[in-house]
């Protein structure tokens, strides 16, 4: 007998394996966002249960207290809910007519050299860093409002809904367009046809269809507009009231984390990674609206 | 009435489009307008001073070091979990289970990221405010990224590939590395692309993860500032527009560059003979 066989036998061994591996690395290496995510979930969820499991305080004052004295122990954030509501709710209603709007534009309107123009402008707006937004705000939108109101401080919850409002523009217009793009082009000539204009089979027709498209860029929007941190910090004015004009000064949960994580520790702390849940409650609710929305638009 | 109605409808149409241009040229050119009289080869080579007027080189040396590090991480983690959710997993719950997680990760805002990061990487770890803990961080950021357009890529490259490599005798490990990496390259190196802009933004997650230590960070395990931390830094604690647009002078041009060569990149893609 020769040794040949053998030898291949040995090798073909070793592939084999070397198959069987590979796989479980693949495996491997595709888990670690499932084990990162509980990672995230876990630690940020158990760190910010630690005041209300072991150490007596209630979550009803927590969510409903108005007042947050970290020295003195109170920790209450209902103004930051209120606040961060109110911005991303104002930041919708300017941010989103817009967009869908500059959507519909680039999907049925414009001329080809225009949108050419366009789109790049939306993904240049879309990967400018926020910090720059706040900048921005800091240095063009605060004192706009300050001498065109006459507001003491400009900073305030009329700036943030602007700077969101700009900062949700890009998610809102990617997505959309995307949506409207996918309406089939016999719906359009089925209207045409029927002696439909063309806005009115825009706005009739085409919208309608792609409205899951839509909701889902809406949704997207918001998640920005809620989680958006170091821009808004700087426009934001930093309040702890419960905003009642639009040109209040606020806090939203977001920049209640950043400006006092550093110094923080304790029961302080704490409070900040609850802040945290808090804001991840409202994306998680938010994912879940997406969930539902994807499953609908699949039927 | 009705061509009225159509005719102010498609003004706003117009108007709309011309607006979201207008915003942006506003920003970039005032950016531009506030921060180019700062902006020279001291500037960006420079090393910082603390009395000011010095340059930004360790912020840029943090931000290189941020970026190198998450991706040499994130690239080959998330090209691999793609090849497994594209080429070998049976479609079933686990593979709903591991994409719904990755979706959820890029939903997560950054200041959660922040969190989690100081928690975990800082302080569980025990590495303490520094570049690893922040790039550690972005490595989970950048992950869905680089998973999500390495799925999109492996797609394109089409069955007849893998079946005439397979039919040649050769395993399906070699099939990948010789045949289905090489043809889904382009998108890749779109998404590396695209994450790299996304580290080169992120401010609040490494915010809270590397500090803000203004010095040329001595390796890795020192707390350091990224040139967005910088800028933050300067306009919430000096005031100083002209510092932070100068900088920002210096990420729109990188986040410029890195939009051409993605786009250029996907041209290439969408040439190649499949």
């Amino acid at each position: 007998m020769s040794t040949l066989p053998v030898k291949r036998e040995k090798s073909n061994k070793r592939k084999y394996f070397m198959e069987k591996l590979s796989g479980k690395v693949f495996l491997f290496c595709a888990l670690l966002s499932v084990i990162s995510l509980l990672l995230i979930i876990g630690f940020v969820f158990f760190k910010g249960s630690k005041p209300f499991i072991g150490e007596g305080y209630s979550i009803v004052d927590f969510l409903f207290g108005n007042d947050w004295v970290p020295s003195e122990n109170q920790f209450g954030i209902f103004p930051m809910i209120v606040a961060s509501i109110y911005a991303t709710i104002g930041a919708l209603i300017i941010g989103v007519p817009v967009g869908l709007f500059t959507a519909i534009f680039l999907a049925e309107i414009a001329p080809k050299s225009i949108a050419k123009i366009i789109s790049p402008a939306v993904q240049l707006l879309a990967g400018i860093p926020s910090v720059l937004y706040g900048v921005f705000g800091l240095a063009v939108i605060v004192p706009f409002l300050q001498n065109q109101l006459g507001l003491i401080k400009g900073q305030s919850l009329i700036a943030v809904i602007l700077v969101l409002a700009i900062m949700m523009l890009p998610t809102v217009v990617t997505v959309a367009e995307t949506a409207i793009r996918a309406v089939p082009k016999s719906y359009r000539e089925g209207s045409l046809a029927l002696g439909a204009s063309q806005i009115g089979t825009i706005f009739k027709v085409v919208v309608p269809s792609a409205k899951s498209g839509i909701m889902t860029a809406v949704v997207l929007g918001m998640g920005r507009a809620i989680g958006e941190t170091m821009a808004v910090i700087l426009v934001a004015g930093n309040s702890l009231i419960i905003p009642t004009s639009l040109t209040d000064s606020i806090r939203p949960l977001t920049t209640n984390i950043a400006l006092e994580m550093g110094y923080a520790f304790g029961t302080h702390q704490e409070m900040l990674f609850a802040t945290g849940i808090v804001l991840f409650s409202f994306i998680l609710l938010l994912n879940f609206v997406l969930a539902r929305i994807s499953s609908k638009g699949g039927n | 009435m009705r061509k009225l109605k159509d005719l102010i409808l498609l003004g706003l149409l117009w108007f709309a489009a011309f607006l979201t241009v207008a915003v942006l040229v506003t920003i970039v050119g005032f950016i531009f307008y506030k921060g180019i009289g700062l902006i020279s080869f001291d500037f960006i080579f420079g090393d910082y001073s603390p009395s000011g007027g010095g340059g930004i080189w360790p912020m840029v040396v943090t931000t290189i070091y941020t970026i190198v590090i998450s991706l040499l991480i994130a690239t080959p983690i998330g090209i691999l979990a793609a090849v497994y959710l594209q080429e070998y997993a049976k479609q079933g719950r686990m593979v709903r289970i591991i994409r719904f997680a990755t979706e959820s990760l890029t939903g997560i805002p950054s200041i959660i990221y922040g969190l989690f990061g100081a928690v975990f990487f800082v302080t569980t770890l025990k590495l303490g405010m520094s570049i690893i803990a922040a790039s550690l961080t972005l490595t989970i950021i950048i992950l869905p990224v680089i998973i999500r357009t390495t799925e999109e890529s492996l797609k394109t490259v089409p069955q007849s590939y893998r079946e005439g490599s397979l039919a040649l005798g050769t395993t399906k490990l070699q099939t990948l590395y010789k045949v289905i990496l090489p043809s889904a390259m382009p998108g890749i190196l779109s998404g590396i692309i695209l994450s790299m802009g996304r580290i080169i933004g992120e401010s609040a997650a490494i915010f809270l993860t590397a500090g803000t230590v203004a010095a040329m960070p001595e390796s890795i395990f020192s707390s350091a500032r990224t040139l967005t931390v910088h800028s933050y830094l300067v306009t919430q604690e000096a005031g100083d527009i002209e510092l932070a647009a100068a900088i920002g002078i210096i990420l729109i041009a990188i986040i410029l560059i890195l939009n051409f060569s993605a786009t250029w990149i996907s041209k290439k893609l969408n040439k190649a003979d499949y």
